[in-house]
């Protein structure tokens, strides 16, 4: 094998209450297909914008060390100087231009600004015969696949002259025979021009299937790395790795008092809004029982987020399909007021994007929910809304002086009180809660889970979408497990554990992309 | 004490704009000597301004669901008053069905345009933008592009009539004043004044917080005496415009409906986060598709009486309105990004606008000049908002040792 050309040393990285990257140390040597591994939030993403200098030099403690020399970079320009190139995973390239434009953005085949377009055309013409892409450098993004999309990215990459390739789950959105590809092509360049690669990928197989190395990241901590020779890679082995943490007691006790089945969803089957062909949530068969926490286990993507929002009254989706019971009578909710009016409620994932109005006041956030509690033939009475929204700000421990400040001002963890208790105040009968303690520290966490538990102690029933294993395992008294968007297995929280669940996400993606 | 730190941070947008009314009051009226704030000025004042002032009511509402503008409103003026003098002066029909008929084609047109953008989902730039050439169009198909005059005078008093006095002759120490103007004025102060104490004690008896009593009696104070005066400069010249009572009444039901319902607790939803707004039951649609039914029905009433002041109906009336009433907005602190904004601030905003024209016209100064310095006062206005925001933390220190109240004083 090659020499290191990256060296990750000590790298911390914290953000305002959160320590996102703990001491990291990874090593990469030229030529190889470098795997990292590590569950939703585990840091891997954040490791790598520290990498390519997304996160600026000073941002971070630790070293960044890149063919032997310290790297200082302050833009994604810097690294890509240096030849390292990151594709994230959301793709960013401009739908309405087209693949030679795309190719060249920020990198113009120009003399004195003015863009010699024949020269972009023959070059990218190259590029894309590289990486096995044999269609017209005029054709626009949005005309081609996500998987030839994927190839564009990487023939940009190219043509920046790489060196280091850092793909964040470059699959996560190709079908099997394109992901295939898409990783042998990787090979390929490896055996090749000797083009380095880290990969960031959920899909074990994948990873069994072309990693020369493999760095498992478990809280922002670096576990492991194995070897490709030395230790076993089985997916067995990875997902020790990925979930084996010690469990402390980091769930408060609850009573179990559970009572009638609440909601019942049976058989719901939602199509995506815009690709009118594509099912994100397929004949999915749910109940929540009163008094009860139900969690869902999946991977992004496996439709949980949808089935939630679509039972809310619609508020995702089309040619929504499927019965709805709550506490036994059928109901069809076709608008949000009226699921609000029918006692649910759904605490969304994206507390600044689609949660709160960061720059109302508590005040205001915490009664929008359901303004008929504080005014009368839709006249405000604002002393009454004080009132109340102090009590809920007093029961959800929200750190402020006052209900008057703007929720843009507040910390991270006491954002989300206040979105979980805008919910309560609404005095819903079933809360379902998507990413309940996403991005919040630890401290405010158990308090959100001390607040779950008061809400089942009092009978409600408490959905609880999460992508951190433990929360669920910790919190729940029943786990459904979803991916792609269908119900894959029900399991007693009891019974369940980290390595079940995982092994039954990765049992199911794999029959869709091994055979 | 906390909560009177938090009044002095609050009131500090609205306020600060309100002392730069005060100031551009009393520069012109030193720069005028004292022509400004002349009996006969103050009326024309409220004249010049009615319908900018109108107009800002509802482009604040548009405004407060994402700084959505309307670009069509100064053509819905000029259409309704267009309509307004084709059934009156041509066709002679009753003045105050003409009226009517008139308002419901302004909420016809705000329909039109509500339907574009909240349901089909164009964005209202470019909606409105296609409306104002629509309705600038058929305004012109309508009058042929000709003018329409004169107007009976039972139209007129709509807009440039005062309401008659209840005696005949009254003066006081040697000065002819229009009792019934100066009573209303009074009552008006009383009005506030009872209202503010009920409030203070129907607030103390359900033990919620309240303000400071100190703070209480000088907004009291400093009110009531700005209506008594601003009322009694009226009483000396005609009384009170009939203007006035259509703009005051508009004001209070605009004002309540913002702060007090929960429709207008919406519109500032919808444009602090649109997608927070939904996901939280409000019918964002709905709401949409009513503001812009909304802003034509002002325009529609703005359209009438600028009708009845010109005593004609105009191809080009109301051309460039919808920038004053934008601007007015703007400057009376309304976000561009929308989810904040008062009525009251555009009003500030209109006023001081008003008072710079009027000002200026008064010292001679070229139109062309005016609309530089109205344009910079715009930008001024904005970057004081745009820079404070940046300076959140900063700015309440430095009113951090003065009382709320000191704020109010300094008016």
């Amino acid at each position: 094998m090659g020499n290191t050309i990256l060296k990750m040393q000590n790298i911390t990285k914290v953000f305002p209450g959160v320590k996102a990257l703990d001491n990291v140390n990874i090593e990469v040597t030229e030529g190889e297909i470098h795997a990292l591994c590590g569950e939703n939030g585990a840091g891997k993403s954040t490791l790598m914008n520290v990498l390519s200098g997304i996160y600026p030099f000073g941002t971070y403690e630790g070293d960044v060390i890149y063919q032997g020399k310290v790297c200082r970079f302050k833009t994604i320009k810097d690294s890509e100087r240096e030849g390292i190139v990151i594709i994230h995973q959301e793709l960013a390239l401009v739908p309405y231009l087209s693949i030679a434009e795309n190719m060249f953005l920020g990198n113009e085949q120009a003399t004195n600004g003015v863009i010699n377009w024949d020269l972009t055309n023959q070059k990218a013409a190259e590029f894309m015969a590289m990486v096995g892409l044999n269609d017209s450098p005029s054709t626009l993004i949005k005309d081609i696949g996500m998987g030839k999309q994927q190839l564009v990215e990487i023939a940009k990459a190219l043509a920046k002259n790489v060196k280091l390739l850092i793909l964040d789950e470059p699959t996560s959105s190709l079908n099997e025979s394109d992901a295939r590809k898409l990783l042998d092509l990787l090979i390929e360049f490896k055996e090749t021009k000797g083009i380095t690669s880290i990969i960031i990928s959920h899909k074990l197989n994948e990873i069994s299937y072309c990693a020369d190395k493999i760095t498992v990241i478990r809280d922002g901590q670096s576990i492991e790395t194995l070897v490709k020779g030395v230790d076993e890679l089985s997916e067995e082995r990875i997902i020790k790795g990925m979930v084996g943490r010690e469990m402390t007691n980091r769930y408060p006790a609850r009573q179990h008092n559970i009572g009638d089945v609440a909601m019942e969803v049976r058989n719901w089957t939602v199509y995506h809004p815009f690709y009118a062909n594509r099912k994100v949530v397929d004949n999915v068969s749910i109940n929540v029982r009163h008094g009860e926490v139900v969690g869902f286990a999946g991977l992004i993507g496996a439709g949980r987020t949808e089935l939630a929002m679509s039972v809310f009254g619609h508020a995702y989706g089309t040619k929504i399909s499927g019965e709805l019971e709550l506490n036994g009578q059928p109901v069809k909710l076709t608008s949000i007021p009226q699921a609000i009016e029918a006692g649910l409620a759904y605490v969304t994932e994206d507390r600044k994007g689609d949660g709160l109005i960061l720059t109302n006041s508590i005040k205001h956030n915490t009664t929008m929910s359901r303004p008929a509690f504080i005014s009368k033939r839709g006249i405000i009475d604002k002393d009454l809304e004080k009132l109340k929204a102090e009590e809920i700000r007093v029961k959800l421990g929200v750190k402020t002086p006052s209900v008057e400040q703007d929720v843009g001002n507040l910390s991270g963890g006491n954002q989300q009180k206040v979105l979980v208790g805008k919910w309560i105040f609404a005095e819903p009968d079933v809360l379902m809660m998507d990413e309940p303690t996403r991005g919040v520290d630890v401290g405010a966490k158990y308090d959100i889970y001390q607040i779950i538990n008061d809400l089942v102690s009092q009978g409600k029933a408490v959905m609880m979408i999460s992508s951190e294993l433990p929360e669920l395992l910790g919190m729940c008294d029943r786990i459904y497990v979803m991916n792609e968007g269908r119900l894959i297995a029900e399991l007693d929280a009891k019974d369940a554990s980290q390595e079940i669940i995982m092994s039954h996400i990765m049992q199911d993606s794999k029959g869709g992309i091994g055979a | 004490m906390n909560t009177r730190k938090r009044t002095a941070k609050i009131d500090l947008k609205q306020y600060g704009m309100l002392i730069a009314l005060v100031a551009i009051i009393v520069l012109f009226t030193v720069l005028t000597g004292g022509k400004l704030i002349k009996p006969m000025n103050i009326s024309n004042l409220i004249f010049q301004n009615s319908y900018v002032i109108i107009l800002a009511i509802g482009m604040l509402l548009c405004i407060l669901t994402g700084g959505n503008i309307d670009l069509a409103c100064g053509s819905v003026v000029g259409l309704v008053g267009a309509c307004a003098g084709t059934f009156i002066i041509e066709n002679g029909w009753n003045v105050y069905l003409s009226i009517a008929l008139c308002l419901l084609i302004g909420i016809a047109v705000g329909m039109w345009q509500g339907f574009w953008i909240a349901y089909v989902g164009i964005p209202p730039f470019i909606c409105t933008l296609s409306g104002m050439l629509v309705f600038r169009g058929i305004t012109l198909l309508i009058l042929k592009g000709m003018t329409l005059a004169p107007f009976p005078a039972a139209y007129q008093q709509l807009s440039t009539g005062y309401i008659p006095d209840i005696v005949n002759e009254f003066s006081l120490g040697g000065t002819k004043l229009n009792l019934l103007c100066l009573l209303v004025g009074v009552l008006i102060a009383v009005g506030f004044c009872a209202s503010q104490v009920i409030g203070y004690m129907n607030k103390q008896k359900k033990g919620y917080e309240n303000q400071p009593i100190l703070v209480m009696v000088i907004k009291m104070i400093v009110i009531s005496a700005a209506v008594i005066w601003v009322f009694y400069l009226l009483a000396r010249y005609r009384g009170i415009p009939t203007v006035l009572i259509i703009l005051g009444i508009l004001l209070v039901i605009y004002s309540f409906f913002t702060q007090k319902t929960v429709r207008g607790r919406h519109l500032y939803a919808i444009g602090g986060n649109m997608k927070a707004a939904r996901l939280s039951g409000v019918k964002t649609k709905q709401m949409m598709f009513f503001a812009y039914t909304n802003m034509s029905f002002i325009a529609a009433i703005a359209g009438l009486v600028f009708a009845a002041r010109l005593n004609s109906a105009a191809p080009t009336a109301g051309q460039s309105f919808e920038m004053d009433a934008i601007a007015s907005c703007f400057i009376g602190g309304a976000s561009a990004y929308g989810g904040t904004g008062t009525i009251s601030g555009a009003l500030i905003g209109a006023l001081i606008m008003g008072v710079l024209n009027n000002g200026m016209s008064l010292l001679g100064l070229s139109s062309n000049l005016q609309q530089v310095v109205k344009g910079l006062v715009l930008l001024a206005a904005v970057a004081f908002d745009v820079i404070s925001k940046n300076n959140l933390i900063q700015l309440p220190k430095l009113f951090k040792n003065k009382k709320s109240s000191a704020t109010i004083e300094s008016v």
